[in-house]
């Protein structure tokens, strides 16, 4: 007898996935990694699955537009002679010039100021455009040390030690030779063209014991003046925290796995680190049990988009949030105007993330002179400004909706989560019922 | 002179001094006794002045030192003129890691021994060493000139850049893409140079070799991965 195979349909294995197979035959045609900008893009626990329950009867809320919702945050009141006071808690993510275009930069800077926030600088120096445009700049002292100097490092408004970042806990910077212009290479005393990997340890100190004596000679060298943050990437953040504070930060930055980079390896962006929302409340927890909280200030970064979001995590006990991807999102970046032209480099817009080869369409992460000068940095700083006055208006919509007359005074009792994973990592109760998985006691 | 005693004086207030943060700067000449291991001695410097430091220091002496001549009598400690930018700094003892990372300018000039990683990142400072070096020094060195005139342990210029370097005794191993180059007359009178101006002045520039980069991990090749 003649067994007849009866047709059924293809079907495709869930392990390897198309994705899977086309990283591998990537990987076999290229003979590298695949490197690209952004954060994480796979679907983690994330603010969406928190809501607010408002208030009710054993809460009443505060009227919108005739009762004071404040959004001041000042940072660096622990130790810094000159604080920073930000109107708003939302600040702009530390990014380098040579990853952006120099317009894209002056953006932040202008937006920033309009909204009364600060910004960032990043991997490769503070240029003069930058600090000129920003009110409020931070510096970031960084592994790679590129154009680091007294001067600029004076002419900060506060300096952030970086020992990590979000899309890639442990890694070092990365810039390829297509953006190394003339400039750039310049202000990093490096070689035009050539593909620049910085180191992911700093070269002069090791450990939290060596970091308290390499914040004693920051604050010495700017005279006691200069808020120090330290930003840690989100891998363990009950620890990173409290040795931070044990350093002598002034703030601390937590930058969870949806946070972005200008270039990093595939792989390292995707399984290395930890989701913002694991991260929040293991690092408030340290500063509770040093008795720190509100004493150091926590700022979280790492997916940040809207007015719930930052109302979600100051919720959770930060201080401030932070946006990079927003914020260049705000300014133009994968902007459906430029659909052509992101096709012609194989993609759409929405997903357009190889900003190392410096061919952005929006002229934001590009050396190139003629795609950089299609940013209006003018224009792109109101985009900026308006962006984050809206989101702040939407945290205090809610912050009014939970009776709070501060974003500040949002906490986890606000909240609930709608899935068990996002109870357990953000600690509040599962919607419509008073289980917090994983919480001691319960 | 001012001297500052660092067993009853603090360290805020001796950069402060030296900062002029206080009060304009009146003095060019200051003297440090007692440092006893003090970290961040005299960091942050931005005038040509003249510090002497008589005793051990601890971690980043003259960090950052702009234009400032600082002598140690003594030893220093991790990061002794870490990132400086311009001026002197010259160790009469031995020197703990990290000295001159990162430097973008000036001459540090250690004459006795240098720990690991002396030169680290380097960025354009001249740094003369009057003994031995430890391992991996001048890692990832960008631009400047690491001159031994003792021995470099292990891994000596790991993934270099452009930053020169000089040694007359052995070398224990190289490190990733950093090779032996031949001293040619601009070398030599380089070298000769440094010495001079580092007070090395018995030390004959024919006896040394000269180690820069290979250059070939400057752009990504997978063949090259074992190299990193």
């Amino acid at each position: 007898m003649t067994y007849h195979n009866p047709p059924t349909p293809p079907r495709k294995s869930a392990t390897f996935d198309d994705a899977a197979l086309a990283e591998i035959r990537r990987a076999a045609a290229t003979g590298i990694y695949d490197i690209r900008g952004g954060g994480t893009k796979r679907k983690v626990p994330h603010f969406d699955d928190l809501l607010f329950l408002g208030a009710s009867m054993s809460r009443y809320p505060l009227e919108g537009y005739r009762e004071r919702c404040d959004t001041a945050v000042t940072l660096g009141t622990r130790f810094a002679k000159k604080p920073i006071e930000l109107k708003i808690p939302v600040t702009i993510a530390g990014m380098s010039f040579g990853a952006l275009s120099g317009p894209a930069k002056e953006a932040l800077g202008r937006g920033a100021t309009l909204a009364g926030t600060s910004t960032t600088t990043g991997d490769g120096g503070m240029t003069n455009e930058e600090r000129g445009h920003s009110e409020l700049l931070v510096y970031q002292y960084l592994p790679s040390r590129y154009g680091m100097n007294p001067t600029d490092l004076r002419r900060a408004d506060a300096i952030e030690v970086v020992v990590g970042q979000g899309a890639k806990p442990g890694g070092g910077g990365m810039l390829l030779g297509q953006k190394i212009s003339d400039r750039v290479a310049e202000m990093r005393t490096l070689p035009k063209g050539i593909d620049q990997r910085s180191a992911c340890r700093h070269p002069d100190w090791t450990g939290p014991d060596d970091l308290e004596i390499k914040i004693l000679e920051l604050r010495e060298i700017t005279d006691w003046e200069k808020p120090i943050y330290i930003k840690v990437g989100g891998a363990r953040p009950y620890y990173d925290t409290a040795l931070a504070v044990k350093a002598g930060a002034d703030v601390v930055v937590l930058d969870g796995m949806q946070g972005g980079t200008a270039a990093s390896q595939d792989v390292f962006i995707e399984h290395v680190g930890q989701p913002t929302l694991a991260c929040i409340r293991p690092a408030v927890q340290a500063l509770q049990d040093l008795g720190m909280h509100r004493k150091v200030q926590l700022v979280v970064s790492g997916g940040i988009r809207s007015g719930a979001d930052v109302a979600k995590a100051l919720a959770l006990g930060a201080d401030a949030v932070s946006v990079g991807t927003a914020a260049l999102v705000a300014i133009g970046d994968n902007d459906p105007r430029w659909e052509s032209e992101y096709n012609a480099l194989g993609t759409t817009a929405g997903a357009y993330d190889d900003w190392h080869e410096g061919k952005d369409p929006a002229g934001i992460t590009t050396q190139d002179p003629a795609l950089a000068a299609r940013l209006d940095p003018i224009a792109a700083s109101r985009r900026l400004a308006n962006y984050l006055k809206v989101i702040t208006l939407e945290a205090q919509t809610i912050a009014r909706a939970c009776g709070h007359n501060h974003l500040h005074n949002l906490e986890p009792e606000d909240l609930v989560a709608l899935t068990i994973e996002a109870a357990a990592m953000a600690r509040v109760p599962l919607a419509g019922t008073d289980w917090i998985p994983g919480h001691k006691g319960l | 002179m001012p001297a500052f005693d660092l067993s009853t004086t603090s360290i805020r207030a001796l950069n402060e001094a030296l900062h002029g943060t206080g009060e304009p700067l009146k003095d060019r000449r200051f003297e440090v006794r007692n440092p006893r291991g003090s970290h961040a001695v005299a960091v942050g410097c931005r005038d040509q002045i003249t510090v002497a430091v008589h005793g051990p220091v601890g971690y980043y002496c003259g960090g950052m030192n702009a234009a400032a001549t600082i002598t140690v009598h003594g030893s220093a400690g991790p990061g002794v003129g870490e990132n400086m930018m311009s001026g002197s700094i010259v160790v009469e003892g031995d020197a703990s890691q990290y000295a001159g990372a990162t430097g973008r300018g000036g001459l540090l000039v250690i004459k006795g021994n240098a720990a690991s990683r002396c030169g680290i990142s380097m960025k354009g400072i001249d740094i003369v060493v009057g003994g031995s070096v430890g391992h991996m020094s001048a890692f990832m060195g960008q631009s400047g000139h690491l001159v031994v005139l003792g021995d470099a342990g292990d891994a000596l210029g790991d993934s270099l850049y452009e930053a020169q370097l000089f040694v007359r005794g052995k070398v224990k191993s190289l490190g990733a893409d950093c090779i032996e180059k031949e001293m040619r007359g601009k070398h030599h009178a380089t070298l000769e140079q440094l010495l001079s101006k580092a007070g090395m002045r018995g030390a004959d520039p024919s006896q040394f070799r000269r180690y820069g980069s290979a250059r070939k991990l400057y752009t990504f090749n997978i063949d090259n991965a074992d190299a990193y």
